[in-house]
């Protein structure tokens, strides 16, 4: 097993920096640069004043240097903690992303807490009592929720209890260390707006394959050694069911994080979401990059993790 | 004897067409699949007529007419600049449609071509596809497609390419798996051994054998791709306004007016619903009919199951 995780540790090196380089390349390859940007905003600001010296800004950022300098400088500064600074403000990205980053994690984790809460029990349900009225309650609802979307709801959320009963979602964001209480009732909507869409998917998933491994002729053997049930249900069907379950809920991790990005812009909260909308509209390339990566990061951890626990679940893998 | 011969005559008229084929089996084994197929041309039937079934024109502003409720006149209401809502709607499915079968085309067309070349030769093409298809799928989507738009400038084209390009990069290693384990057949050999070519192999065994795949990697992705325009849309990120879009509709700019006028709130995100349902039902129809195994081992269990059912009725 430690082989194991050492190997697929080293794969992701070649992958992280492959994949810092394109976002880095690409968005310093295409028209409609930061520069142009900044020129069009000062004159805008200062009209008739002196023609500002192009060069001298691309200087003062430092976009004068060879492509791969500038790389090789940000790549350095990554492993010092240092994320480069600001086009625009000349302030630190390190520290401003650090600051939004328990907020969109905060997100994501109460998301996920609250989709896993709902479907395991719901699939696990649905399979042991395939075709009864519950079955199809439970199939239905999670169909409807992977086909709405969730800025619908969303936006249904902040619409409709305001027009009937005169109650909005807070416009304020407050942190959890003012008052902890509010913090999560705050979180609480979007989360489970984000769930749900992820619930319905692992149902689906959990029904289908749970109903593949019952029929198996182990856990019918199991029923004959007169097993109980949660023995049975969690040992024998679950851990072998769980796989492609795994592989669904891993796949969702992706659809969270964007998720993540839509939920904070409708229910104004400042995360790194709201961050990364407004640096790609201001084309704040250090900005941009980093979070990439560090979104990235998340998606190649969370690659990582599948792996080992399909390692984990069956053991023929480990050995391969 | 003539009986005989125009019998056999009929039979040989009677071809075996894997499309009717197709058809038939959606209809009798999948109703949900049907509907999909059936909300899947109703769209394709609004977008390519538009212009003639909407009532209204979808971007001139009428003041006088602003924000009425749903009435004979405007079925959906009308939104702050006086516009029908239906007709908006219409002209929105058109920019879906194009955005949900432009990408997915773009999807398979990438993922064949990259699981084609990497999965039969391999080699160091193959370990650097691999690399690609990593990169691909460890990026979140959104994430990705936003900071490509913010860099390309939204448009219809720039969209399509984007969602197709990273899409196709992340189906290829779907092919490529199918690719490697058609090259293990020995039909294959066979044919090696007697002397086809590259071209031949590919054109004559290899394809036709990823064929249904295809299909169902562009019918799976429809629905992924209208989401995935629907969310940037609704952060500006899509086609720029007056161009009616679905999530457009839904945006920051109609939200502060949906407290007064419900109904901007309910349509757009309905209808949009509808669609994404309908054609996820139909990817799900397709997936399940050409090739269940891509689905999870469950494909021949549910057909077992049917089986066993129409047994006991029997």
């Amino acid at each position: 097993m430690g082989s194991y995780i050492i190997r697929r540790v080293l794969l992701l090196i070649p992958t992280f920096l492959l994949l810092t380089i394109f976002v880095f390349l690409i968005i310093r390859l295409m028209p409609g640069n930061v520069i142009e940007l900044m020129v069009l905003q000062h004159s805008h600001e200062q009209a008739g004043q002196q023609q500002i010296d192009v060069e001298a800004i691309r200087h003062m950022i430092g976009l004068d240097k060879p492509v791969y300098e500038q790389y090789w400088n940000w790549l350095s500064g990554l492993f010092r903690g240092d994320m480069g600074k600001s086009l625009w403000t000349q302030k630190g990205v390190t520290a401003d992303v650090m600051a939004r980053l328990p907020i969109t994690f905060e997100l994501g984790i109460f998301a996920f807490i609250i989709a896993q809460i709902v479907a395991f029990p719901i699939g696990i349900l649905a399979a042991i009592r395939q075709d009864s009225i519950g079955d199809y309650i439970a199939r239905s609802i999670s169909i409807i929720a992977v086909a709405v979307p969730s800025f619908w709801l969303a936006t249904m959320v902040m619409v409709f209890p305001s027009i009937w009963w005169g109650w909005s979602p807070p416009e304020r964001y407050i942190p959890m260390s003012e008052n902890l209480g509010l913090n999560l009732q705050q979180f609480l909507i979007p989360a489970a707006i984000m769930g749900f869409g992820m619930a319905g998917l692992t149902v689906r998933m959990l029904r289908t394959t749970m109903l593949d491994v019952l029929r198996q002729d182990y856990v019918r053997t199991a029923w004959a050694k007169g097993l109980r049930e949660r023995v049975i249900l969690l040992r024998h069907v679950l851990k072998n069911a769980a796989i492609p379950v795994v592989t669904i809920i891993s796949g969702q991790i992706g659809v969270l994080i964007g998720g993540a990005v839509i939920m904070e812009q409708i229910f104004n909260i400042p995360g790194m979401g709201r961050l990364f909308v407004d640096a790609v509209f201001t084309r704040d390339y250090p900005y941009i990059v980093g979070i990439n990566a560090l979104f990235s990061s998340v998606g190649l951890f969370t690659i990582l993790m599948t792996d080992l626990s399909y390692a984990w679940l069956d053991p023929r893998i480990r050995y391969k | 004897m003539t009986a005989v011969a125009q019998a056999s005559g009929q039979k040989q008229i009677k071809k075996y067409s894997p499309v009717a084929d197709f058809f038939r089996r959606l209809i009798r084994e999948k109703p949900l699949g049907t509907f999909g197929a059936i909300v899947v041309v109703l769209l394709l039937f609004c977008a390519v007529f538009a212009n003639v079934i909407s009532p209204y024109d979808p971007v001139v502003s009428n003041l006088p007419d602003r924000l009425q409720g749903p009435s004979i006149r405007h079925i959906f209401g009308t939104d702050n600049l006086g516009r029908d809502m239906l007709s908006r709607i219409i002209y929105g499915g058109r920019v879906s449609l194009y955005v949900g079968l432009g990408a997915s085309l773009v999807n398979v067309l990438v993922a064949t071509l990259l699981g084609l070349i990497s999965g039969y030769l391999g080699g160091w093409f193959d370990v650097l596809v691999q690399r690609v298809v990593d990169v691909a799928i460890s990026i979140p989507s959104l994430v990705i497609l936003i900071t490509l738009v913010g860099v390309l400038g939204p448009g219809l084209v720039q969209l399509i390419l984007i969602m197709g390009i990273n899409g196709g990069i992340q189906w290829a290693r779907v092919v490529r798996s199918g690719v490697i384990s058609i090259r293990e057949n020995v039909y294959m050999d066979a044919a090696r051994s007697i002397g086809s070519g590259l071209w031949h192999m590919l054109s004559r065994h290899v394809f036709p054998n990823i064929l249904p795949m295809m299909v169902i990697i562009f019918s799976v992705s429809i629905a992924g791709n209208i989401m995935a325009e629907a969310g940037l849309s609704f952060l500006g990120l899509g086609l720029p306004p007056p161009t009616p879009t679905w999530g457009g509709m839904l945006s920051a700019e109609g939200r502060r007016f949906m407290y007064e006028a419900w109904w901007l709130a309910i349509f757009p995100g309905l209808i949009l619903t509808i669609v994404i349902y309908g054609v996820n039902m139909w990817g799900d129809a397709v997936r399940d009919l050409l090739d269940p195994r891509l689905r999870g081992g469950v494909g021949r269990y549910a057909r077992a199951v049917k089986r066993e059912k129409a047994k006991q009725k029997a």
